[in-house]
């Protein structure tokens, strides 16, 4: 019996189900908090959660806790817990566990309605405040006469009050309570402002350029992704993915037609997954030389950026050739990708190859040994691993603090598991850790298109598929390694040609919340530097 | 060598012979009032068209390049766009403090520029105390930006506005310090005697070790004075927006921009003429054909020539390198360019009475 059979044979109320890897835990509600704590300190710790998606089954509204362990990082538990009553649904918080669970929680509370009890933090995380009714039951009433578009701004005080509800004993208590005294010297960081990557909006309390609290407001660009893909079909839903991280559209899109394919069970050709592979890797250096740049001009070198958009033109021109689009690649769709490639594709990805290993040296040479921003960023936003994994800041900013957890390793998808690549791992979690993985998982991803390139096997470059394709009835969940993170598409179909429910696990919310905990106490200078070393995209938060 | 005394001289004894003296005083007070406040501008437009060409040049690209040949006219275009802007007024600002800001900065610069030594007679005054009046008038500038700060009553400007006088105040000291060094070396504080002592060997080359060391200090120092390249923390583009006149529009936003590019040319004026020997030709003393020849080239591109020379280092440090953070930038002078003027200063003291 394996540890994790003998883990969960330790719930005796929970009915547990098994696929391979993935387990399933459906929970009472009474019991999550008990078995999420001892899920979380048991041996095989599972401390890292990496999505809270909320649920509305009709008759009754549910989440599902994805946990992973880092130390057998391919372990999935699907916790499940469901609560019969819609008018006022309560299910205990597990953000005392998992200090990410807070941010996930918030975002359940704003979409369905659900309150978490001790949760410190029961604001709407998207939505504003007076939002009448919760977009993602399936109750919502849609009537623009319900919420007309407000003309005025949302009050800043009400932004700072904090409803709680607490739970001790069987005893209900709703308090609130405000997150700024008064007299704190509180700018707003955004909703426009030069430097915040996006529309995003961080409250600031100053005790001088001293940074006490951080207060981040989200919701500035949210569209509602999700409510609007259980409208669409799925190739439809494609074009609304790559506009989430617009940087590893590309990346986020091959994870979605990787959960289509995993439900339709629909074999795609090994041309297409190189294609894939490929593209997705190119994405990635575009991704990280655009993230190096807005680093580097947020420290106030504009010639480090322009530096960076420069060698960024060079793989968007590769793009426009093979896929018609630059930014959004439009490239990945259900069975494969959408056009061959472009004649032109291979010796251009060839030539690019050396360029830009010559142009590595240059960054370098330009920016790394630079004593300013060498001293700039020593000393400066330490993120622990605990820390890292508790607030679920995966992807390279999680690599910097020594986690281990690139998806291409635990769970190789498409052609990664025809090339040889190494893991970057940094072990000191300093902005340096962060900027400098960056440059070196450029030159990683370099070898992996290296290995690529020559190998791509010819035949079909996409399988073909149905004209409506519907999804059987089923969860399906799909981890993919972004340019920031790992993304997670979880969808659950009724056997429609529409989705009933589609999750995508945003990999830059998370950094959010690992700034607010790497940067108080630091100085203005430096919230906007970590703000850049942690390179979150908002769109993708707000979705 | 052909000074332009002759000129001034010609036109004040042509005033002279038809006017009263203080007739004559008054019309060459409007003028230059009017040649200053025009070349001030003028040399704006240039400055503003050879920064955006230069950062192109660092940066890959190719700058303005639509209007008028080789984009020459873009900043003359951006001029006549800025002051055709509105004027905003904004709700709940201190109105009289806030349009007065504007004008204490240009006003301070505008002084600071009249007083510089283009070439022998080109000068407005020629105060024995010269250098002094330089550093006095220059430091107006910060109360300026303070005010902009304080009177827009926003919280990013007062950020910006409190960075500013950090700042200024604390890299005035080196500056002037550094500054004290060449007076020490060439015993006047008036800016025509300095020149022309330098006529055999520049400042830089007569005062040795330390005067290196000192011309170093002023670059960084005066560098840090404009606000701008590693030092521009008051206007911090990435965290402040724009620092101390985010609220301003037009003209008056014009006002901060033109001074901000001529206290660029000024710092780097002033280091052309205390360091590399102002208007006078580089000579050697013994090479007298090469002397001959040097002096074939007017005082005034000799000086434009050096003053240039220090803006180009100061624009490629500005596309170089990021910005400090608060904290270092203050330890950069306090514990490391303060103490070193003032050990450079007792050096100088023991070149100029040993050597």
């Amino acid at each position: 019996m394996k540890m994790i059979d003998k883990l969960l044979a330790q719930f005796a109320y929970a009915s547990v189900t098994s696929d391979g890897k993935y387990y399933t835990v459906a929970v009472p509600k009474e019991k999550l908090h008990e078995t999420a704590s001892r899920l979380r300190n048991s041996a095989l710790a599972f401390d890292f959660l990496m999505d809270i998606v909320g649920m509305d089954y009709g008759d009754s509204l549910g989440t599902i806790y994805y946990l992973s362990c880092t130390q057998f990082p391919a372990y999935v538990i699907a916790l499940k817990t469901e609560t019969d009553d819609r008018e006022d649904p309560i299910i205990p918080s597990v953000s005392d566990i998992w200090e990410s669970a807070g941010l996930y929680e918030r975002e359940v509370h704003d979409f369905l309605g659900i309150r978490f009890a001790n949760n410190p933090d029961m604001r709407r995380l998207f939505l504003r405040k007076d939002w009448k009714g919760y977009p993602l039951r399936k109750d919502y009433d849609a009537n623009p006469e319900i919420n007309p578009v407000p003309l005025t701004n949302e009050n800043l005080d009400d932004m700072e009050t904090v409803p709680v509800i607490e739970i001790h004993n069987g005893l209900k208590e709703e308090k609130t309570y405000s997150l700024f005294e008064k007299g704190e010297y509180v700018v707003n960081f955004g909703p426009q402002h030069p430097a915040t990557h996006g529309v995003l909006h961080l409250r600031v309390s100053l005790d001088g350029e001293i940074i006490r609290k951080i207060d981040p407001n989200f919701g500035y660009i949210h569209r509602g992704i999700e409510k609007m893909s259980e409208a669409y079909t799925y190739p439809q839903i494609l074009h609304l993915i790559d506009r989430m991280d617009y940087l590893s559209g590309t990346i986020h899109r091959h994870g979605l037609c990787l959960a289509v394919e995993k439900g339709l069970q629909l074999e795609v050709p090994e041309r297409a997954h190189y294609i894939r592979t490929i593209i997705d890797e190119l994405t990635r250096i575009a991704s990280h030389l655009l993230g190096w740049g807005c680093m580097a001009m947020d420290m106030g070198a504009i010639t480090a950026f322009v530096y960076g958009m420069r060698d960024r033109e060079k793989i968007m021109d590769i793009f426009e050739e093979t896929c018609g689009g630059r930014l959004m690649a439009n490239y990945s769709v259900i069975g494969g990708v959408m056009n061959d490639i472009h004649p032109n594709f291979q010796r251009k990805v060839k030539e690019f190859i050396p360029y830009m290993r010559k142009m590595l040296k240059e960054h370098h040479l330009l920016f790394t040994g630079n004593p300013i921003a060498r001293g700039r960023m020593k000393d400066v936003g330490y993120l622990s691993k605990e820390k890292a994994i508790a607030l679920g800041a995966s992807g390279p900013t999680g690599r910097a603090s020594g986690w281990s957890n690139d998806v291409r390793k635990i769970e190789p998808y498409a052609a990664y598991r025809h090339a040889e690549f190494n893991e970057i791992l940094r072990s000191d979690g300093l902005t340096f850790d962060r900027y400098i993985i960056r440059l070196d998982e450029i030159a990683e991803s370099l070898k992996i298109i290296e290995q690529l390139i020559d190998n791509i096997p010819g035949g079909a470059y996409a399988a073909k598929t149905k004209a409506i394709i519907k999804l059987p009835e089923g969860e399906f969940h799909q981890r993919v390694e972004g340019a920031r993170g790992e993304f997670d598409v979880y969808i659950h179909s009724k056997g429609d040609k529409y989705p009933y429910r589609v999750k995508f696990r945003s990999p830059s919310m998370t950094l959010v919340s690992a700034l607010k905990a790497i940067a108080t106490g630091t100085k203005v200078a430096d919230l906007i530097m970590l703000g850049g070393s942690l390179d979150y995209v908002v769109p993708c938060i707000d979705r | 060598m052909f000074h332009f005394d002759v000129v001034t001289n010609w036109i004040d004894e042509f005033l002279r012979t038809y006017l009263l003296d203080g007739w004559a005083l008054f019309i060459e007070f409007v003028v230059i009032g009017l040649v200053i406040l025009t070349v001030y501008a003028v040399l704006a437009l240039i400055l503003i068209y050879a920064e955006r060409k230069i950062c192109a040049f660092i940066q890959c690209r190719l700058g303005p390049t639509r209007v008028g040949p080789f984009g020459v006219l873009q900043s003359v275009a951006d001029m006549i766009k800025i002051l055709l802007k509105e004027l905003i007024k904004i709700n709940r600002v201190d109105t009289f403090l806030f349009r007065l800001a504007a004008f204490l900065v240009i006003i301070a610069s505008i002084c600071t520029f009249g007083a510089l030594p283009f070439d022998k007679g080109l000068h407005v005054v020629d105060f024995n105390i010269g250098v002094f009046y330089l550093l006095a008038i220059s430091s107006l500038g910060v109360v300026g930006i303070l005010l902009a700060g304080w009177s827009s009553n926003n919280k990013y400007t007062v950020i910006g506005a409190m960075r500013s006088g950090a700042q200024l105040i604390s890299y005035e000291l080196s500056c002037g310090l550094s500054l004290m060094t060449i007076v020490m070396l060439s015993g006047s504080l008036q800016l025509s005697t300095i020149v022309e002592q330098q006529d055999y060997a520049w400042n830089i080359f007569r005062g040795g070790i330390p005067a290196v060391i000192a011309f170093m200090i002023y670059l960084i120092a005066g560098h840090a004075e404009t606000n701008r390249g590693p030092f521009d923390l008051p206007e911090a583009e990435s965290e402040l927006t724009a620092g101390y006149h985010t609220e301003y529009s037009g003209i008056q936003f014009g006002f901060f921009y033109l001074a901000e590019y001529l206290n660029m040319f000024i710092i780097a004026a002033i280091a052309a003429t205390l360091f590399l020997g102002g208007w006078m030709p580089l000579h050697i003393p013994g090479w007298e054909s090469f002397n001959e020849v040097m002096n074939y080239i007017p005082p005034i591109l000799w000086f434009f020539g050096k003053t240039f020379f220090c803006i180009f280092l100061a624009l490629w440090v500005r596309w170089t390198m990021p910005r400090l953070r608060i904290d270092q930038l203050l330890n950069l002078e306090w514990k490391i360019l303060m103490p070193l003027s003032l050990i450079n200063i007792v050096l100088m003291a023991l070149w100029v009475i040993y050597l």
